[in-house]
């Protein structure tokens, strides 16, 4: 049997203000085994990105569990959660996130900072890093010196660089054209097959899904049960 | 292991005006107070230079100053008497009986005249001086209307030079010689005969202090609890550089204006540095949202700022000191209240007063940056990651 890598029981999360309640998510299960490469869709305000901000423990549910790696974060330190997400979660964001002061290279560099590795073993890491995403020859590019793409690409490298058991990727090609969109899926696919990283990718995109080996829809803060797709979801001929 | 100290200094110079104007602001406040420093150090030097640790000044009981002191022929011919002071090779005691006064000479800047002390003593005087030197011409002599000018008063005064004469007392002094007395204050004094000044000032028995040396620095507590306790002399002793220390306070006035300026100032530029600051909180709040997300502690992110606010003060800090090293070695002059008239030194920006100046800076820096700081690090990570 494979290790569980993600395991959610009635997940749920609530936003309240004072004139509003918003239920995000509602009891969601859901189970990500090691090596899988999971597609979450839904539309706009489904609770896609909530449920990734879970677990990667930056938020905290309102109701429910999550197990990440076995482990539950509820009675851990803001300290220990960062700990814990630098060594086990690598997050890719839709705007890249890059520090714009910092070049390609450095950017990488940043997590290994808090690990044991030496500056040596740190840059040496991070070069593989980008030279595993094809931007080997870019290392001391800042990110205004770079495309949209390769800007993705750096952001993927420093999100594998500390080598997760985990990527969360939220619309990583929202900001892409189609052909740079196209090399960062084709990237991700790699990463699982080649390395056997477990990989939860958020997309509007339905061809997105074709790289992930299963597919799961949100629907107004609800999972749908495996297979099932919302009621007006139709996949646009390619 | 932190973010590294690059992210900052980048961030520094990558909004360059706003670095350099906020520096420039704490820059001024540190220059203003580096300089005040600079000149309570010069004046100090000045005074301190002037005094020798073995000599002892007394004065009649209750006096502080020379000028207002006072001590009579008769007492001095007692105090000379005394165990336990030294003595030239020849053998008489070292003590010189003084005469301090002031006089008016009309000065370059000054037409109407400035104040300037004209010390009367006899050779034994010199003896005890030995910093002071004869630069030009030479020593007055004893029974003749000479005089012999410091270097800052030939500076200052036309009259006071060489071969001209000066008017005080009962007529025309000539001037015969010019002394060098280092750093010290004795630049600004005129020296000449003591017998000939006190028939000019009809100060025949009360004059106004006199100066003793001890043979070592084991015997100058003594030797002035001797004369402090003898009913008979009536005097105060103290050492000579007590006295020249007291006259620093001269610059008091100056040095707390300078430095209430100076703090006025630096709740300014403290304000100047945390409005800074909480921009770069405002324009980074997604980058620290992502630092957060790829594992850096609260603790972390507050550090990183707090230093980067410490980096852009300790600019302004030298920047303040490089300000103000110019001023170094310019000469000044400063009214003292002892003597009521102008003392001539040099501004000294010392290693002292910059390190006071940086650290003054670091101040500065460490309460604009700590509320930016905190506000960045109290940032939730979903709440920094929305904003732009
Ligand atoms: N901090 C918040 N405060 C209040 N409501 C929130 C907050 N964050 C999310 N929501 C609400 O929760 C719901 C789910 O939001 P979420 O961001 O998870 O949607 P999403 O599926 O990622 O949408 P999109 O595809 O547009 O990114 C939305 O209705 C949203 O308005
Ligand atoms: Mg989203």
């Amino acid at each position: 049997m494979t290790e569980t890598v993600i395991q959610t029981r009635d997940l749920t999360k609530e936003f309240i203000r004072d004139e509003f309640h918003v239920v995000a998510l509602k009891d969601a299960n859901l189970e990500v085994r090691k090596g899988e490469f999971v597609a979450l869709m839904g539309p706009s305000g489904s609770g896609k990105s909530t449920l990734l901000h879970l677990i990667a423990a930056m938020d905290r549910p309102t109701d429910g569990e999550i197990l990440v790696l076995g482990e539950n974060l509820r009675s851990l330190s803001d300290r220990a959660i960062a700990r814990w997400r630098n060594e086990h979660i690598g997050f890719v964001f839709q705007s890249f996130n890059l520090i714009p002061v910092l070049t390609a290279i450095e950017n990488v560099e940043l997590p290994l900072k808090l690990t044991a590795l030496k500056k040596k073993e740190r840059m040496e890491h991070a070069a593989t890093a980008l030279k595993l995403v094809g931007l080997g020859d870019r290392l001391g590019h800042l990110p205004r010196q770079l495309s949209g793409g390769q800007e993705q690409r750096v952001a993927i490298a420093r999100a594998i660089v500390t080598d997760p058991d985990l990527i969360l990727a939220d619309e990583p090609t929202g900001n892409l054209d189609a052909q740079s969109a196209q090399e960062i899926l084709t990237l991700l696919g790699r990463l699982n097959k080649e390395f056997g990283k477990t990989i939860l990718l958020v997309t509007h995109d339905p061809h997105a899904a074709r790289f992930a080996s299963r597919i799961r829809h949100l629907e107004k803060g609800e999972l749908l049960p495996e297979g099932q797709v919302p009621a007006d979801y139709t996949v646009a001929p390619m | 292991m932190a973010i590294p100290l690059a992210y900052n200094l980048r961030n520094l110079t990558v909004r360059k005006t706003t670095t350099i104007m906020t520096a420039l602001g704490i820059a001024l406040t540190v220059s203003v107070l580096v300089a005040v420093l600079a000149l309570v150090n010069g004046l100090r030097t000045a005074f301190e230079t002037a005094a020798n640790p073995l000599n002892i000044l007394v004065m009649r009981k209750g006096a502080n100053a020379e000028l207002t002191g006072g001590l009579a022929r008769s007492v001095f011919e007692d105090l000379k008497s005394k165990p336990g002071i030294a003595r030239a090779a020849d053998g008489h005691p070292l003590a010189s009986l003084e005469l301090v006064t002031v006089i008016n000479l009309p000065s370059v800047q000054n037409p109407e005249g400035t104040n300037v002390t004209v010390r009367g003593l006899t050779e034994v005087g010199l003896e005890l001086r030995e910093h002071v030197k004869i630069a030009e011409g030479r020593w007055f002599r004893a029974g003749r209307r000479e005089v012999v000018v410091g270097k800052s008063v030939a500076k200052r005064f036309p009259d006071a030079q060489i071969g001209r004469k000066l008017r005080f007392g009962k007529g025309e002094w000539d001037v015969v010689g010019a002394m060098d007395a280092g750093q010290s204050a004795t630049n600004s004094e005129i020296f000449c005969d003591l017998n000939q000044m006190s028939g000019d000032f009809n100060r025949f028995d009360g004059l106004s202090s006199a100066l003793v040396r001890v043979p070592d620095a084991v015997s100058v507590d003594a030797l002035i609890n001797s004369i402090n306790d003898d009913q008979r002399l009536n005097a105060t002793a103290r050492t000579e550089q007590q006295y020249m220390d007291s006259q620093t306070n001269s610059a008091a006035p100056i040095q707390y204006l300078g430095v209430f300026v100076s703090i006025i100032m630096a709740v300014g530029s403290s304000f100047a540095a945390m409005n800074t600051m909480y921009a770069a909180v405002a324009r980074r709040a997604k980058e620290v949202g992502t630092l957060r997300v790829l594992g850096f502690s609260r603790g972390s992110i507050l550090t990183s700022f707090f230093f980067e606010s410490l980096l852009l003060s300790l600019l302004g800090g030298v920047l303040g000191c490089l300000l103000v090293l110019p001023l170094n070695n310019v000469t000044t002059g400063l009214m003292t209240f002892s003597t009521f008239s102008e003392i001539a030194f040099n501004f000294r920006v010392g290693p002292e007063a910059m390190a006071i100046g940086v650290a003054f800076a670091l101040v500065m820096g460490a309460i604009g940056g700590l509320f930016p700081a905190r506000m960045a690090a109290k940032k939730e990570i979903l709440v920094a990651l929305r904003d732009i």
